[in-house]
């Protein structure tokens, strides 16, 4: 094949991603958008193949197969709600392949045409050192936020002195070793960049708290699309370079979105230290308060006699795996003709979108979840707020407490609706560490329990 | 090859900066229900390395950066097949009574 066709079947590859992420503007557009990107990645694996240096079938079909399978399997048997650990440790593969393809790219430089072992050009040895770095930080950051958000690692921050000091000075070690490698190109150096930017990458996401894991995530999207850019400048492929950039700026403004969902920088997130600290001290304040408490006759007696009900879901419904039983509810609430909506905050759940897509799963009808900016206004005009799950995302001190942690995010004013029903396992504080002061007004009633348990109590009860 | 290194770094260079700015905005026109099935599918479409991987596989022999690039290889395939599968569930949920549309 030669190499302008070469080229224009990446071109062609390229224009498919393109189209695949253009697809999800519109959930109807959408599958035909995956469709896109299957095709576009079909091309450019056989397009490869057809490379005359490209003899070893049986062992590449293998690797595929295996990889393959390995993966159908996990992406088949996943649960929606395990989503957010999922994708980091995809994440995670990303970046360590892209060591791989670096490592490989080094050690048969003649293989990509960027010269021979011992001389490769200076151009090609800074940008795969740039690669190889971006791509072990994503994957050890990745392997953390995984641990984190599956729960083997503690979700709290974990901070410690001179923290940023020693990242500062880890970052210029990386860059004199860099240095190194391009005078020298030794194996040796090549791999000790890979180690201390696998250990740069564990300590950038360690005094990350679990509140901040959607930004994480979308963060280390946006690393390993950097990561592709970079073996792509290495390989002079403009494919790589293409779209590891549209996957870089997709987790660029995913991250953006979700700080802006929490009123902070994206600074901020990656110096760390979020959730946590504030548990002690301010859960005493309202300790002596009376919070009013009912059942799920009293819940289903308030909202078979509203005309609207907002339905506020947070990670908790997941955890509780209600949201089925939460459908149902909403669906016999529908019938006897009440208007019943979802709202979701842009950081409810542990990634981007997670929230919608468990509803999805539970069959409740996209037009009916609405974002944000789309209902916020509508809840003075509403009577029963029901949030299950959620509680940061509600917290009237974000907007009137400035010492709070959570002081300037944009909430949920489920406090303007004229009755707040409250599902919650106990008055623990929740993933900020911050007291909810909505627990004590006179218009909420707590419903405590197990979330999926209250919704079924509250569907026998409408029946 | 090294004579032209400087023009090819450019071309690339040129490629990478409008990508970014397509990229820019096509993410902005995703809609925020869908940020989830984005993560899925830019999680795939990023294993294109798969391209790298394989050239590496490619030559007969057992050179180490053969082994790399089989490696390479299989971490690819398993983003590959599992971004697309799980966005591809992700997709199929947000089919299901598809009524007129609302949302902006």
């Amino acid at each position: 094949m030669s190499a302008n066709m070469v080229a224009v079947l990446y071109l062609a590859s390229a224009l498919l991603f393109i189209f695949a992420l253009r697809g999800l503007s519109h959930p109807e557009s959408s599958r035909l958008g995956n469709i896109f990107g299957i095709i576009g990645m079909i091309i450019a694996i056989i397009t490869t193949l057809m490379f005359k240096s490209v003899l070893s079938y049986v062992e590449i079909g293998a690797a595929i197969i295996i990889g393959g399978a390995i993966g159908t399997f996990i992406a088949l048997r996943i649960e929606m709600t395990a989503l957010p650990q999922l994708v980091a440790a995809f994440h995670s593969l990303v970046g360590i392949a892209a060591v791989f393809v670096a490592a490989a790219a080094f050690y048969d430089p003649a293989s990509f045409g960027i010269g021979n072992i011992g001389s490769i050009g200076t151009s090609s040895l800074i940008e795969m050192s740039i690669g190889t770095f971006i791509g072990a930080i994503t994957f050890s950051g990745s392997v953390l936020a995984f641990g984190k958000l599956q729960g083997t690692v503690s979700g709290k921050p974990i901070v410690f002195k001179f923290q940023h000091t020693i990242n500062a000075l880890i970052l210029i070690g990386i860059v004199g070793l860099i240095i190194m490698f391009v005078l020298d190109q030794s194996p040796t150096i090549f791999w000790t960049i890979v180690a201390v930017s696998i250990i740069l990458g564990f300590l950038v996401v360690i005094p990350i708290g679990g509140a901040d894991m959607p930004v994480v995530v979308s963060m280390l999207n946006s690393y390993s699309g950097w990561a592709a850019c970079g073996i792509g400048f290495t390989l002079s492929n403009n494919l790589l370079i293409i779209t590891g950039a549209l996957v870089g700026a997709s987790g660029a403004i995913l991250s953006y979105i979700m700080s802006k969902g929490m009123n902070r920088s994206i600074i901020s997130v990656v110096l760390g230290g979020f959730g946590g600290e504030q548990a002690v001290n301010s859960t005493s304040d309202n300790s002596d308060k009376i919070v009013k408490q009912g059942n799920a006759e009293d819940a289903a007696y308030i909202m078979k006699n509203a005309d609207s009900v907002i339905i506020v879901p947070g990670y908790g419904m997941a955890v509780a795996q209600a949201q089925h039983a939460l459908r149902e509810m909403g669906d016999i609430l529908k019938k006897a003709g009440i208007n019943v909506r979802y709202a979701i905050h842009p950081v409810a759940g542990r990634m981007p979108g997670h929230m919608n897509v468990l509803l999805a799963e539970a069959n409740v009808p996209y037009e009916e979840v609405l974002e944000l900016d789309e209902i916020n206004h509508d809840f003075p005009m509403t009577e029963v707020s029901f949030v299950i799950g959620a509680n940061d995302v509600t917290n009237p001190a974000a907007k009137t407490d400035e010492t709070s942690p959570i002081y300037g995010m944009p909430i949920l004013d489920v406090e303007k609706s004229q009755t707040v029903l409250f599902i919650k396992r106990s008055m623990a504080t929740g993933y900020s560490g911050v007291d909810n002061e909505l627990f004590y007004r006179d218009n909420t009633t707590m419903l405590f329990g197990d979330a999926k348990k209250m919704c079924e109590d509250i569907v026998k009860s409408l029946n | 090859m090294e004579a032209h290194s400087s023009e090819i770094f450019v071309i690339g260079l040129t490629v990478f900066f409008l990508a970014c700015i397509i990229g820019y905005y096509v993410v902005w026109s995703v809609t925020p229900a869908l940020h989830s099935p984005l993560m899925g599918v830019t999680n795939a479409i990023s294993s294109v390395i798969i391209v790298g991987a394989i050239l590496a596989a490619g030559p007969l022999g057992h050179e180490t950066s053969k082994i790399f690039g089989i490696i390479g290889v299989v971490l690819a395939s398993i983003n590959i097949f599992g971004g697309f599968i799980v966005t591809y569930r992700m997709l199929s949920m947000f089919k299901k009574k598809p009524k007129k549309e609302k949302k902006a």
